[in-house]
């Protein structure tokens, strides 16, 4: 009986509930999308391996390491496979389409991430094609690239023209895999400038190093970096993990903001369900007190302030959530650059919830206080 | 009082006041009086002069004073919010002005609510819900929201919901004072039923004198005292 009530409570004034579902179904969809926001930004980082370390100039990762350092790394107890590859900076007609480019040592490279995952074929045509390129089913999609397109992209790091041929077209082993990256063979790039800028050949910006275990991780950092003190480029090695934090600290206080954002959106839509929920229940302080004549206690009159008060919120809530998804498929496909995987996570679907329960309780606790203590006689008197 | 019945409700030097900021405003002075089982009481006087505070005092909705109630076998001023609670719930059936029917609940739903506070099962509940609905002839209108019902039909089942847990005494504090002549009359000659074919103990406050009439005893408040040379309505 006492959900009947609070049910059809929660109903009574059409234009009213209605009116702060939407509110709340708003605030769902941007505390939604801010958390997203927020898990796109780390999504690099969580799907780091543990067991890939990056080697860089220690001095920075602008400065390069040679190319002979390969052999001395393979070397070095608990490492398994070495890649390296370098930054490229190209630019695809214009500036506005930037997307990450670089060039690798292929074989190596696609064996280390074994979440880009070509066809044997693909990556076959691709070794065999010293102007071959692979890119990311997001990247070839955005500008409507076919295998076999020559794709051709203006040098910044290394001047020139430099046209590919798409071999291959990689898509990520789940949601959480970045597809819009371009990858061509490092040993084209390198043999263009020995015959152009000699000085700057044989030279690599970063080296991944395969692990033999995870738990080794640490201890080969610390070896590599050992080996190469002294020498004339001393190296950093950092796992992979720690690497992709390091690129994202500087936009850590942006990161915040929005996180900030997204609560103060929660508090916003908290003092709205607070206001709608005084409002209702100075309206039915009559029904209360009748109840409460007839002998109902605080508890009952709590859990229909309460019931009424979640009912409302959580309609708003589930339909912010079912919201989110299409919204935020829009955002990723105008976005992928920015933010290569914007997916929406469990996490904050039960972000969702949780918020959409403490704003309901929040709100019901000071009506719910007003109501049952408010003595009985006087809450008659109201009536009339 | 009236002969052969013993008092129900036994009142003793009963005082109430109320407090507003620094002032107190007495309301009650040295309420005194018994009523015998079965009786069906009309209290009036003039607007402000207490009754509907003596008759919340009788129902166990405010609190006293001083002094002492004694319904049945319990003295309810010594009971506790929580108690008092209990109390009610299977004791005192309620009747007011403005009908007090919960908006959302059909008119069997409002009559069944104090059931649920009994250990009653849901069967039982609607039946008698239902059965207590038939006694103020509508059945018809079971399954209407209180919006659906003109101010007669909803002060029926308002006696409906009043009734339906069997309570020791009835209290009504006005209850054809929102009503047309007609209605009243018909509320009126339910509650004179359900008093002699019954043998409910009613206490009415009313402003009415055609509505004190059907009583079978009058008191007076005036100024907060308890008018004594009460009336005895001649049968
Ligand atoms: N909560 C309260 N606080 C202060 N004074 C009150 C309160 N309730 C009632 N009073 C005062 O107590 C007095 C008696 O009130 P009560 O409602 O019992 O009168 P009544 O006889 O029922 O009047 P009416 O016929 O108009 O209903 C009035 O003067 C009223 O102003
Ligand atoms: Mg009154």
């Amino acid at each position: 009986m006492l959900f009947k009530i609070l049910f059809r409570n929660a109903f009574r004034n059409r234009l009213r509930s209605g009116l702060t579902i939407l509110g709340i179904t708003v605030a769902i969809l941007a505390f939604g999308l801010l958390r997203t926001v927020i898990s796109a930004w780390y999504a690099g980082v969580e799907a780091a391996s543990v067991s890939r370390l990056v080697t860089r100039n220690a001095i920075s990762i602008i400065f390069p390491l040679p190319i002979s350092y390969k052999e001395k790394l393979r070397q070095v107890e608990g490492v398994k496979i070495v890649s390296y590859g370098n930054w490229f900076g190209g630019i695809y007609i214009s500036e506005k389409n930037f997307f990450p480019n670089f060039c690798v040592e292929p074989r190596t490279y696609f064996e280390l991430y074994p979440e880009f995952i070509l066809s044997p074929a693909e990556k076959k045509a691709l070794l065999a094609d010293r102007k071959g390129c692979i890119a990311g089913e997001k990247l070839a999609g955005k500008f409507g690239w076919k295998v076999g397109d020559t794709i051709t992209l203006t040098g910044t790091i290394y001047p020139g023209t430099w046209d590919f041929v798409l071999r291959g077209i990689y898509h990520g082993r789940d949601e959480t895999i970045d597809e819009t990256l371009f990858y061509f063979q490092w040993d084209y790039v390198n043999e263009t400038m020995k015959k152009k800028i000699p000085r700057r050949a044989d030279q690599v910006g970063f080296y991944i190093v395969g692990v033999a275990r995870p738990d080794l991780a640490t201890e080969v950092a610390v070896a590599i970096d050992k080996t190469f003190k002294n020498s004339l480029a001393e190296t950093l090695t950092e796992t992979e993990k720690a690497f992709n934090l390091g690129f994202l600290a500087m936009s850590e206080a942006i990161v915040m903001a929005v996180q900030l954002v997204s609560f103060v959106i929660i508090i916003i839509i908290m003092a709205v369900v607070a206001n709608t929920m005084a409002m209702t229940t100075r309206e039915r302080i009559g029904d209360y007190s009748i109840m409460k004549t007839l002998g109902f206690g605080g508890r009952d009159i709590a859990i229909l302030i309460f019931g009424e008060s979640l009912v409302v919120t959580m309609i708003g809530c589930a339909l912010g959530m079912i919201l989110t998804f299409p919204v935020a498929k829009a955002f990723s496909h105008n976005l992928v650059t920015f933010f290569p995987v914007f997916n929406v996570s469990v996490k904050t679907l039960y972000l969702d919830v949780a918020a959409s329960i403490v704003v309901a309780c929040v709100a019901a606790v000071i009506p719910t206080q007003r109501s049952i203590s408010i003595r009985i006689a006087d809450g008659l008197r109201r009536i009339g | 009082m009236t002969g052969q019945n013993e008092a129900i409700v036994a009142i003793r030097n009963l005082y109430k006041s109320y407090h507003r900021e620094s002032l107190t405003v007495p309301v009650l002075h040295d309420i005194t009086f018994d009523i015998a089982d079965g009786e069906f009481l009309a209290l009036m006087g003039p607007s402000g002069s207490g009754k509907t505070t003596l008759l919340n005092l009788i129902a166990g909705i405010d609190k006293a004073d001083s002094g002492t109630i004694r319904v049945g076998d319990v003295d309810i001023t010594t009971l506790t919010e929580t108690e008092l609670a209990h109390w009610r719930a299977t004791h005192v059936g309620f009747i007011f002005q403005f009908y007090n029917l919960i908006p959302v609940l059909r008119a069997v739903e409002n009559v069944e609510l104090p059931l649920h506070l009994t250990g009653l099962s849901r069967a039982e509940r609607s039946e008698h819900a239902e059965m207590a609905l038939q006694m103020v002839n509508l059945s018809h209108r079971m399954d209407h929201y209180p919006r659906e019902l003109s101010g007669g039909e909803q002060q029926r089942v308002a006696i409906a919901r009043a009734i339906v847990t069997d309570p020791t005494i009835l209290v009504a504090d006005e209850p054809t004072g929102d009503l047309d002549r007609v209605s009243a009359e018909e509320i009126l000659g339910m509650m004179e039923r359900l008093n002699r074919e019954m043998g409910k103990t009613i206490i009415m406050v009313t402003h009415d004198p055609r509505a004190a009439k059907r009583a079978r005893v009058m008191k007076h408040l005036d100024k907060g005292y308890l008018n004594d040379n009460a009336l005895q309505n001649p049968l």
